[in-house]
């Protein structure tokens, strides 16, 4: 059986059992590998992709439940998002691994909420773990792409 | 983990070496060979063009550095690359990188001896080499440029890529390359003053991996696709030294997708078409029986109480590595306060779960990964093929993470990953991928640990006399890296060479070592992880008891021990914290400084904990003295990231077995820290113009102890065990 999947606006026929995780269809047969494994039962984020606008665990997502989304991943951002260009300004990666599922759920939070409190950064990123430890300059980058003052490291 | 791991010095002894080289090549004639020149024999001569194995530049003019060190997320190439531009006067902007391959003749550690990362020593070991390459590759375009326009060298300026000479006269390094790369390259390049310098110390020296980071590009092993290649998923004993007895493939191999499956050393491999149905096809085995009569088969707890036991035990297999005084009645008095500390074992838990690509063509073998001593991967896998490690070609990746786990000195994974590609054969490209359940499962940790400790205080306050036992795994001792030593370094340092012992009279400090099946590994600072926490801590609940503010009561023991570096960012934490200044609604300041790898970090936490809640961290200072901060907004990102990690096991990090299960098995049960639990950091560097030492791990330890005397501080009393939130 094949699924049809629209992915950054192109149109996918996948053969996959409709029951395989998006992520590994994404990775393994679309060769899309910026979206990552991290965990395999949504505890990390690192597989963060966006179904008609809202982000979802893609190692949870069957492909037989997503015909007829519109999924957009990290790719499909072109390196052309405002958050993108705030993480580079920043320095945010370090490893970079979970960075594709962090700039996936901080894309979805300036969406829903164009300038986003501290405590709205808490609740919309908690999901995302970054074991590099990159959290105050995810905070710093998101608020500097929503326009607002980022603090940042000082030498003495 | 440390410099200990010269092999000429401390580590691998040479007859290690030729034992290795022997099992995997046959007979080999080894005359006057060092350990390290054994490891890179069979490697094929490499040619490196004109600038040598460090700088490469384009037609173009584009100038490439190659980072004899793995990326794995310190910035470290960045620094490196900055170095060699900052000598070269390159365009920065315009610098690439490349990771150097295995290659340990050109590539090795200068303080480890052979090729890998680890022990925080990137610019510290390179620092001299790099500038020395940019230096050498600057001098070969002024030479050509001198004789191209008939001038002296000393006329000649180099500027952002472009050479400038005599009456205007310029041209750029794409157009004087031919003729540079005719020069011979200098024996002896003259440095720049440093007080000449324009790009090192500079915030110009922003990471050349951010983009690419940012936009998903395919920098990492798990990404690595190839034609016709098969991905495998290995069955593990879920006990720790179990072996597999038997098991039935049958419906493994039914799973559409699963091409094979058959036993390996470490378990059942299961190789598909794709990871899917690798995973699937992993499930779908039955009958699976361990034997485990030499597996570990005991609950943490019940390891913890062995410990205890043995510390208490004067007639265990103790080693001193601390000793001065008489400390016979030392500890007789009454003013004697006693400590004890339990540490959990700790995973890892890199982003990027442990992976590797291979290819096995009879013996000869290829690998794409990310190898953080592709030395001992050479050398671990040269035995499973049966070549000479030089011949084992490493093409090396981005890692995902690593904290010390890639750098295994036994290859686990790496070996696994062999040989199923060896099973496989007709060097077909197979990528061993281990799910998180693995790798978190799959041992190495941060070695459990306990700690007893005796304090004779005198009448003013200061301790007298310091006694100090330490019961800790060693995964160094009867390795190729720790040999027959009977005292393993990395289990004490920390405790050993502590400042503090300076200003004490009377110190007898020993360890033991019992094994365990368990796996252990060096983990992110090492020997700190614990015993920063000790000391630190140790010393707060003594000032509490003599009445000394921590902070002054450490000032005048790192005056006393002259510990100037250690008073110096002592001082500039509590003077960016505010320190003494009262702080309401039940925050309170704890501090904590501790030296590793060179470098002295100290750390100043503002913390609350709530009845029956969890301790939260509003606020951190980290201060460092690193030398020269190459590049000071990375060294600060590393201040940070390393905070945090040593915040997340603080706080959170255990992996406990209960008969001798794992029962912390992915980020549901070995919790870490989130977004919504990280402090804000202000990170400060100490100007200096000293050799650069580490920054990668010094950030990391620091942090515990700070918050347990926060805590403490608050009123929630000692802490005698980690972590500080109890699951
Ligand atoms: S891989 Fe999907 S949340 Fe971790
Ligand atoms: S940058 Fe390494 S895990 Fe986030």
């Amino acid at each position: 059986m094949t699924t049809q999947l629209d992915i950054n606006g192109k149109t996918y026929p996948v053969a996959a059992d409709p029951d395989t995780p998006l992520l590994w269809v994404l990775r393994d047969e679309l060769h899309l590998t910026g979206t990552k494994y991290g965990c395999g039962i949504a505890a990390c984020g690192a597989c963060t992709v966006h179904a008609d606008g809202q982000p979802i665990r893609s190692c949870q997502a069957p492909v037989g439940s997503l015909a007829g989304m519109k999924i957009t991943t990290i790719e499909g951002l072109n390196g052309a998002h405002p958050i993108q260009a705030a993480w580079v300004k920043h320095d945010v990666p370090q490893c970079g691994y979970c960075q594709s599922g962090q700039i996936m759920s901080a894309v979805a939070l300036v969406k829903d909420k164009p300038k986003p409190t501290d405590a709205e950064i808490d609740a919309a990123m908690a999901g995302n773990i970054c074991r590099c430890g990159a959290y105050p300059r995810i905070r710093a980058a998101i608020k500097d792409a929503a326009g607002q003052h980022a603090s940042s490291a000082k030498v003495a | 983990m440390n410099a200990i791991l010269n092999p000429d010095k401390l580590g691998l002894t040479r007859r290690d070496a030729i034992v290795t080289a022997t099992v995997a090549g046959g007979a080999l004639a080894i005359g006057a060979c060092s350990p390290a020149q054994v490891l890179a024999m069979g490697a094929p001569d490499a040619d490196f063009g004109a600038f040598g194995p460090f700088v490469r530049i384009a037609p173009d003019g584009t100038v490439t550095a190659v980072s004899k060190h793995i990326e794995f997320g310190q910035g470290t190439a960045t620094g490196l690359a900055a170095v060699v531009a900052e000598e070269m006067d390159a365009d920065w902007d315009k610098v690439t990188i490349d990771l150097a391959p295995g290659n340990t003749k050109a590539y090795a550690n200068t303080l480890m001896g052979i090729q890998g990362t680890g022990g925080s020593t990137a610019m510290n070991e390179a620092w001299t080499q790099m500038r020395q390459a940019g230096a050498a590759a600057r001098a070969m375009f002024v030479q050509a440029a001198a004789d191209t326009w008939k001038v002296a060298p000393a006329d000649i300026t180099v500027k952002n890529g472009v050479v400038h000479g005599p009456g205007g006269k310029s041209a750029t390094f794409a157009e004087l390359l031919p003729a540079a790369a005719k020069v011979a390259p200098p024996q002896k390049p003259v440095l720049k003053d440093p007080k000449d310098f324009t790009l090192i110390g500079t915030a110009r020296v922003t990471r050349r991996d951010s983009r690419a980071k940012s936009t998903g590009a395919p920098l990492f092993t798990q990404d690595v696709h190839e034609p016709g290649m098969l991905t495998a998923v290995v069955l593990h004993s879920p006990r720790f030294g179990g072996k597999l007895k038997s098991f039935d493939a049958a419906a493994a191999k039914k799973v559409s997708g699963v091409v094979d499956v058959f036993e390996i050393p470490t378990g059942v491999a299961v190789v598909a078409q794709n990871t899917y149905a690798a995973r699937k096809g992993r499930e779908a085995l039955t009958n699976v029986q361990w034997d485990d009569a030499k597996a570990e088969m005991r609950s943490s707890d019940q390891i913890l109480a062995a410990y205890k036991t043995m510390a208490a035990d004067p007639k265990a297999d103790w080693t001193a590595f601390e000793t001065k005084g008489d400390a016979t009645t030392a500890f007789a008095g009454p003013n004697v306060q006693h400590f004890t500390y339990d540490f959990p074992y700790l995973a890892h838990a890199a982003m990027e779960p442990m992976n590797c690509v291979a290819w096995v063509d009879g013996n000869k073998c290829k690998l794409k990964f990310a190898s953080q001593i592709p030395t001992l991967d050479q050398m671990n896998l040269a035995a499973v093929v049966g070549t000479l490690p030089g011949a084992i070609q490493i093409e090396t990746l981005y890692a995902g993470g690593s904290f010390g786990r890639r750098g295994c000195i036994d290859s686990d994974y790496v070996v696994e990953c062999v040989r199923i590609a060896k099973q496989v054969g007709g060097n077909k490209p197979v990528k061993l991928v281990w799910t998180r359940e693995d790798d978190m499962t799959g041992g190495r940790y941060r070695p459990m640990a306990h700690h007893d400790v005796q304090v004779a205080v005198g009448a003013d306050g200061y301790p007298v006399a310091w006694r100090h036992r330490v019961v800790i795994q060693s995964f160094m001792k009867g390795t190729a890296m720790g040999g027959m030593a009977k005292l393993d370094k990395l289990t004490v340092e920390g405790v050993a060479g502590s400042p503090y012992f300076k200003a004490i009279p009377v110190v007898d400090a020993q360890v033991a070592t019992p094994t365990s099946p368990v796996t252990t590994l060096w983990w992110r600072s090492v020997g700190a992880t614990h015993t920063a926490m000790v000391m630190e801590h140790t010393l707060d609940q003594l000032a509490m008891k003599a009445k000394i503010d921590p902070v002054a009561y450490r000032r005048a023991l790192y005056t006393k021990a002259g510990a100037d570096k250690h008073l110096k960012v002592l001082n500039l934490a509590a003077e960016k914290a505010g320190w003494g200044k009262p702080l309401k609604d039940g925050w309170a300041r704890g501090v904590a400084v501790h030296e590793s790898f060179g470098s002295v970090c100290a750390n100043v936490a503002e913390v609350k904990r709530d009845k029956g809640g969890e301790p939260k961290v509003r606020r951190a200072i980290s201060v460092i003295d690193c030398g020269v901060a190459v590049a000071p907004d990375q060294v600060a990102a590393q201040l940070e990231g390393g905070l945090n990690y040593g915040l997340s096991a603080g706080l959170f990090g255990q992996i406990t077995l209960k008969d001798g299960l794992v029962r912390q098995t992915n980020f549901d049960g070995y919790r870490v820290l989130r977004m919504n639990e990280a402090p804000a950091i202000e990170s400060y560097i100490v100007p200096s113009a000293a050799h650069p030492t580490g920054v990668g791990e010094p950030g990391t330890p620091v942090i515990i102890p700070a918050v347990a005397n926060a805590l403490l501080a608050g009123g929630h009393g000692a802490t005698t065990s980690l972590p500080f939130v109890k699951s």
